[in-house]
């Protein structure tokens, strides 16, 4: 929740006096621990699992076909006998990974855009800007279509083709930031004793821009999350026999009368991973700019405030 | 405000360029190219495929063949489907109907159930209801709408037996309203939820601001009632921030609505474009994406100019 519990702004009040640190305001965002904690288990789970299940992800069980969650298969078999909770870890890493990969690529590439768009103004920012309305204006998931039938499928293609999608809301945030602080004294100073403009750029303004940029990150990883599984449902996405949360709900339709696990649990983990990564960058923003409003979230929120 | 109008639709001139260049450029990199479907033909031979080379001017180079596509698509010629020969213009009309029967519903029902909630949240922030809706919305948020779409499969169709899982009437009936009504339901629920999630929080945080204002304690001070004072001063003044973040999120709803149509077998453009990309139509998948990302041009068009008429306090120039 983008709004502190009224007992957390309660307790923010008394320490008016010394404004509490970062970590601190962090700390009082009781739903962004709850979100870290999951984040934390999920991401274990993964990375632990062969350790936790022991077994090949594309292993079959010859004696469970589609069979229910139990004991021996915890939350059941696919159609094809392979048992779901070691594909759902071995999903979470590729699903992971793409979310991580995607982000970086269209935070870094939308991070730059941005910096230089608003450093260097006039044409430049005009063309770049340009570009961001072109690219915002497709819709994302003919894009997503598109690209994935030119460039390719493999995991890295994947995460390309979700970062090369995602960088607009970046490049916006970025820009804005950077107009703000460019014309401040320090820059004027750092540029009065004689600093390159690549330095000025990125030593003095970019590592002060980069906060919302940090907070639109940790957002960004859950929807590229869910682009991958929208992707991998509709076929265009990490192709099988890898599994991906997303891919693993490509058949689930087909079985949805009599295998409802097979739908349920790749769902459940792309809903609570989103929704981890969605609460820890609402709290990571309140706590960066405790003055900014308050309740305001989601998806592209801050860019939109940043270009409004 | 004429000279801003005219302005802001020479500026998406530009745009629109590079949309259909952009478009135009990525499909031309697709797998075998604007032939993928000839070149699949068992009995096509080498002089056949030369001969439609130069039929369909594949052998000029690339600045060329865009531009004479791009001047068919401005007198609407956006070539034939490769599936049966029909103009692709006609194919994507036939499609238009279904996807804005279902895309209208639930932009209406989720408008109206977005300020309803919004406005509650507000005037009780911080109250149970206000946490439940702000938890439903997260919820809401982070749920890939197809599968969304799956689950209400599961629950009302599968297990509880009262609604259709697909298509838009029951095949080999007569067309009656109640049975496109009853197709209607799970997907327009699905769509309602994916808009409604984001939409009320626009609301909620657009209230929450305007209630902040001077002018709210001025009406309050001078005794108004307080229905009066959220419905003629705060609402009205809330309204319009609202309506332009939504309509400029038009393109994220038109790709919600497109993924919903596959889920559900919705005969619309979603269905469309899917088989296309599928059977390599490509004249029919790139006429889509570039008459698609047009209309979010001109909605985005005229959110600006709605803005300007509605707003007095902002002067264009």
């Amino acid at each position: 929740m983008g709004a502190a519990s009224p007992l957390a702004e309660a307790q923010e009040s008394q320490l008016l006096i010394r404004p509490p640190s970062f970590w601190r305001r962090l700390l009082l965002h009781k739903l962004a621990i709850v979100g870290a904690a999951v984040l934390l288990v999920v991401i274990v789970l993964c990375l632990l699992g062969p350790v936790v299940t022991g077994t090949n992800p594309n292993a079959i069980d010859f004696t469970a076909f589609g069979s229910p969650p139990s004991l021996h298969h915890l939350m059941g078999t696919d159609d094809l006998g392979r048992d779901e909770f070691t594909r759902i870890l071995f999903g979470g890493r590729i699903s992971l990974l793409v979310g991580f990969l995607a982000m970086l690529i269209g935070v870094g590439l939308g991070g730059l855009v941005g910096a230089i768009s608003g450093f260097f103004g006039g044409t430049v920012d005009f063309i770049a800007m340009r570009v961001v309305d072109i690219a915002l204006s497709i819709p994302r998931l003919f894009l997503l279509l598109l690209l994935s039938v030119t460039i390719g499928q493999s995991i890295f293609d994947i995460s390309l083709i979700i970062g090369l999608t995602a960088w607009m809301y970046p490049a916006r945030i970025m820009r804005a930031q950077v107009l703000g602080l460019r014309s401040l004294n320090y820059v004027e100073a750092a540029r009065s004793i004689g600093s390159r403009s690549t330095r000025v750029l990125f030593r003095h303004i970019v590592p002060n821009a980069i906060a919302p940029l940090i907070v639109n990150s940790t957002i960004q990883v859950g929807q590229a999350i869910v682009s991958e599984s929208v992707m991998s449902f509709l076929g265009y996405g990490i192709q099988p026999p890898t599994p991906s949360w997303g891919n693993m709900l490509t058949n689930a339709q087909t079985f949805v009368q009599t295998a409802p696990w097979l739908a349920i649990f790749p769902g459940v983990m792309i809903v609570i991973t989103v929704l981890a990564f969605n609460l820890i960058g609402d709290a990571l923003r309140d706590a960066l700019d405790p003055t900014g409003q308050k309740g305001a979230l989601g998806r592209g929120r801050n860019a939109k405030q940043a270009t409004a | 405000m004429w000279a801003y109008i005219a302005r802001r639709v020479l500026l998406s001139i530009p745009i629109m360029i590079g949309i259909t260049a952009l478009i135009f450029l990525i499909s031309h990199s697709l797998p075998g190219g604007p032939l993928a479907m000839y070149l699949n033909l068992p009995t096509i031979t080498h002089a056949q495929i030369e001969h439609l080379t130069i039929q369909f001017g594949l052998n000029k180079p690339l600045w060329m063949q865009y531009v004479s596509w791009l001047g068919k698509a401005l007198h609407g010629d956006f070539g034939r489907s490769f599936v049966d020969g029909r103009p692709v213009l006609a194919v994507i009309g036939d499609r238009v109907p279904a996807t804005l029967e279902l895309m209208v519903t639930a932009l209406i029902i989720s408008y109206l159930l977005a300020f309803v909630l919004g406005v509650v949240s507000a005037t009780r922030q911080y109250s149970a209801f206000d946490y439940t809706m702000t938890v439903l919305s997260y919820a809401g948020m982070a749920m890939p709408v197809f599968w969304l779409g799956i689950i209400l499969i599961l629950v009302f169709s599968v297990d509880l037996h009262w609604l259709p899982t697909f298509g838009m009437v029951t095949p080999g009936v007569p067309y009656s309203f109640l049975d496109n009504v009853k197709h209607l339901i799970l997907p327009v629920i699905t769509l309602v939820v994916y808009t409604l999630a984001q939409e009320s929080r626009y609301v909620r945080s657009s209230m929450l601001e305007v209630m902040q204002q001077d002018y709210i304690r001025t009406a309050r001070a001078k005794g108004a009632p307080e229905r009066r004072v959220l419905y003629r001063h705060a609402l009205r003044n809330a309204l319009l921030p609202v309506i332009t973040v939504m309509m400029l999120d038009f393109a994220f709803l038109i790709s919600g609505a497109l993924i919903t149509e596959t889920v559900f077998a919705w005969p619309g453009m979603g269905r469309l474009f899917f088989d296309s990309l599928q059977d390599g139509n490509y004249p029919v998948v790139v006429g889509m994406a570039v008459l698609v990302s047009l209309a979010v041009v001109v909605v985005n068009i005229l959110t600006d100019i709605i803005y300007a008429v509605v707003d007095p306090r902002i002067q264009y120039s």
